[in-house]
């Protein structure tokens, strides 16, 4: 567990960071954001004494860092940022060996445990160990960078914007990797980004700052539902049903009972189809390769006709991805369910937008129970009127003659 | 990044300088080629010394005043990019750079009083001209470092030794090393002045040659230091590759 208690930075006239306190749970991700200037990146760099707090405590594991040299602090926590800083004269193997170096480990101890690191990360290792960092993607470089800062696996790992830097496929692909290894190590996790969606995405808890002060620290849920303030509101944003769905991934709702054949469209008839909207088409292996549309099948076209044959890299979505993500997918193919698909194409099952629609539904429900004037916790005379808000915000319909302004 | 790409260079280089230790402990070689371009010559040789000899004497002074050059240049190049000697910048860059504009001979008639003639005033004429590449090399190189590195090494706890050490010379090395070859160059050349005030050298054919009128003097020592710098050149051009880590290789 990592405490901050009253900590503030102060620079002569600028205070940084103002009297922030909060603490994260063994095995949390809490996500500092806030807008640029708001002291995110100066209270992240607070906890490893890169920067020395001007007052207040920090406290890991029932430890004050304070008593702590800064040296041996820092090789027990994860640090990564978002230029990734790897050496450049050094090979991946080498960067990530870093730390179990400097903690003096045996070749014997870090040499498997470096290989065993960049398969956790999504690198080949026979291919990747001996490349330098100019030999690869930004992409790449950012998941070496994540493998050097687990390393010696450090219980506290602090991230600044890591994901930043990279084209927002990756970055995409990147967060999913992120929450996978986070399910599987549980690390206590400081994050910083000005990524709302992100933060929305990785978070167990949400820091949200603004000019070095905390402006509200809880769970995603209860920054989208029960937002402290109107800066709180405004900040993370009007689509607030939309930014739920990046919290909920599809194997949280997709159903593995879907129809499928490896006999291409000679095993699929108007029969088989039952009540199912597609009859997916695989190879032997399992492997995506399309699928018969049942509606169409039903006009009394043929199956062949009826068939579509696709990448599952474009037309399918996998466990890991939000359902923000595979509502997107949807709409970008113009069908009410998607395949679901695991890293290697083979099909899992499906998504359905009736399922999307439940989940939503589920938050609004909620939402929807608070009693008046709660529901944003906003005093009303600040800029749009409550009604118009209630409604942009909630879709929820005022009684008439209920709201005044 | 192949081992014959690296090789292939540093080979020509050390062979380079064979053959140029070989010319030059040829004095019999020397004799009768200048004895073909200067038919007219009583004497076409400089009678002082061999030409071995005068590179030898040559190599003497170049190897003491580059080599303090180096171990005060470098040094300081470091300090000054440190936080502790960051104030001090600016004099270092304004000194260096007034060290390599005031014209060395007025070094050597000015060390002359103090020092006397001989290896000594010399020393310090070139040891002050070769300041100025080294040292602006070295604090270009470090300032080169992505900064991102060193924050990273900082973040995982490495100390300022260790960063100095591990990251950011490995990174700066090549550009300091340029610098090193530039000074090095520069002094060879230079040092032929350093005869002036009797510290000898390949200098001594050249200003003895001035003096008596004889052409094919001032010709073997302007010809035995020219090739010497280009050998001298190479053969640093070679360290500096074989300093220059892989993963920096274009």
């Amino acid at each position: 567990m990592i405490a901050l208690e009253d900590v503030t930075k102060r620079y002569d006239s600028l205070t940084a960071v103002d009297g922030v306190s909060f603490e994260v749970p063994s095995g949390e991700v809490c996500v500092l954001i806030g807008p640029s200037g708001c002291g995110k990146t100066t209270t992240l760099r607070m906890i490893n004494r890169l920067i020395e707090p001007t007052s207040g405590r920090i406290v890991i594991d029932g430890r004050d860092v304070m008593g702590i040299r800064p040296e041996e602090l820092r090789r027990h926590i994860g640090y990564v940022i978002q230029s990734v800083g790897l050496f450049p004269h050094l090979t991946v193997a080498e960067n990530v060996a870093t730390v179990p170096k400097l903690l003096g480990w045996e070749r014997s101890r870090y040499s498997p445990r470096v290989l065993e690191l960049l398969e956790i990360v999504g690198l080949d290792a026979d291919e990747y160990a001996k490349k330098y960092p100019r030999q690869l993607s930004g992409g790449q470089a950012q998941r070496v960078g994540v493998a050097r800062a687990l390393a010696a696996d450090p219980p506290l790992l602090l991230m600044d914007e890591p994901f930043g830097a990279v084209d927002p496929l990756t970055r995409e692909r990147l967060q999913a990797e992120f929450a996978r290894i986070q399910r599987e190590l549980g690390k206590t996790v400081v994050f910083v980004t000005h990524d709302v969606d992100e933060a929305i995405r990785l978070a167990d808890r949400i820091a949200l700052m603004r000019d070095g002060r905390l402006e509200q620290y809880d769970t995603p849920e209860a920054l989208l539902d029960h937002p402290a303030s109107k800066f709180v509101h405004d900040f993370m944003g009007a689509d607030r049903a939309l930014k739920r769905l990046g919290r909920a991934r599809v194997a949280d709702v997709m159903t593995s009972d879907v129809l499928s054949t490896t006999d291409g469209t000679g095993g699929v008839s108007r029969e088989s189809c039952k009540e199912a909207r597609f009859f997916y088409l695989t190879d032997d292996e399992g492997t995506l390769e399309g699928w018969v549309d049942c509606h169409v099948l039903d006009a009394g076209t043929s199956p062949e006709e009826a068939g579509t044959l696709v990448d599952w890299r474009e037309a399918a979505v996998q466990p890991d991805t939000t359902l923000k993500e595979a509502l997107s997918r949807m709409l970008g193919l113009g069908f009410r369910n998607v395949a679901v698909v695991d890293e290697r194409g083979r099909l899992l099952g499906e998504v359905s937008l009736s399922a999307i629609e439940r989940t939503m539904a589920e938050g609004d429900a909620h939402i929807a129970n608070l009693p008046e004037g709660e529901i944003l916790g906003v005093p009303p005379e600040e800029g749009v009127p409550p009604e118009a808000r209630a409604q942009l915000d909630e879709g929820v319909q005022p009684e008439e003659g209920e709201v005044t302004t | 990044m192949s081992e014959p790409r690296r090789a292939a260079p540093i080979l020509a280089a050390l062979a380079g300088a064979v053959l140029f230790a070989w010319v030059v402990s040829q004095q019999e070689i020397w004799a009768r080629v200048l004895a073909e371009v200067f038919p007219r010559a009583a004497r076409p040789v400089y009678p002082g010394a061999t030409i071995a000899e005068l590179t030898i004497e040559h190599l003497r002074l170049v190897g003491i005043s580059s080599g303090l050059t180096l171990m005060v240049g470098v040094p300081l190049g470091v300090w000054v990019t440190r936080p502790s000697g960051a104030d001090f910048r600016e004099v270092v860059a304004t000194a260096v750079d007034f060290g390599q504009t005031f014209p060395p001979v007025a070094v050597l008639a000015l060390m002359v009083p103090i020092l006397g003639f001989g290896l000594w005033p010399a020393v310090v004429a070139l040891f002050l001209y070769g300041m100025f590449p080294v040292v602006s090399n070295t604090v270009a190189g470090l300032e080169a470092v992505p900064r991102a590195a060193i924050d990273a090494a900082r973040g995982m706890g490495m100390g300022r030794a260790r960063i100095l050490l591990s990251v950011e010379i490995p990174l700066a090395v090549s550009v300091i090393m340029a610098g090193v070859r530039t000074s090095v160059v520069i002094n060879i050349g230079t040092a032929t002045v350093a005869a002036a005030v009797g510290a000898g050298g390949l200098g001594d054919p050249i200003i003895g040659g001035i003096n008596v009128q004889n052409m094919a003097y001032v010709l073997q020592g302007a010809v035995a230091a020219a090739m010497l710098a280009v050998v001298a050149d190479s053969l640093l051009a070679s360290a500096e590759r074989l300093l220059t880590p892989r993963g920096l290789e274009a």
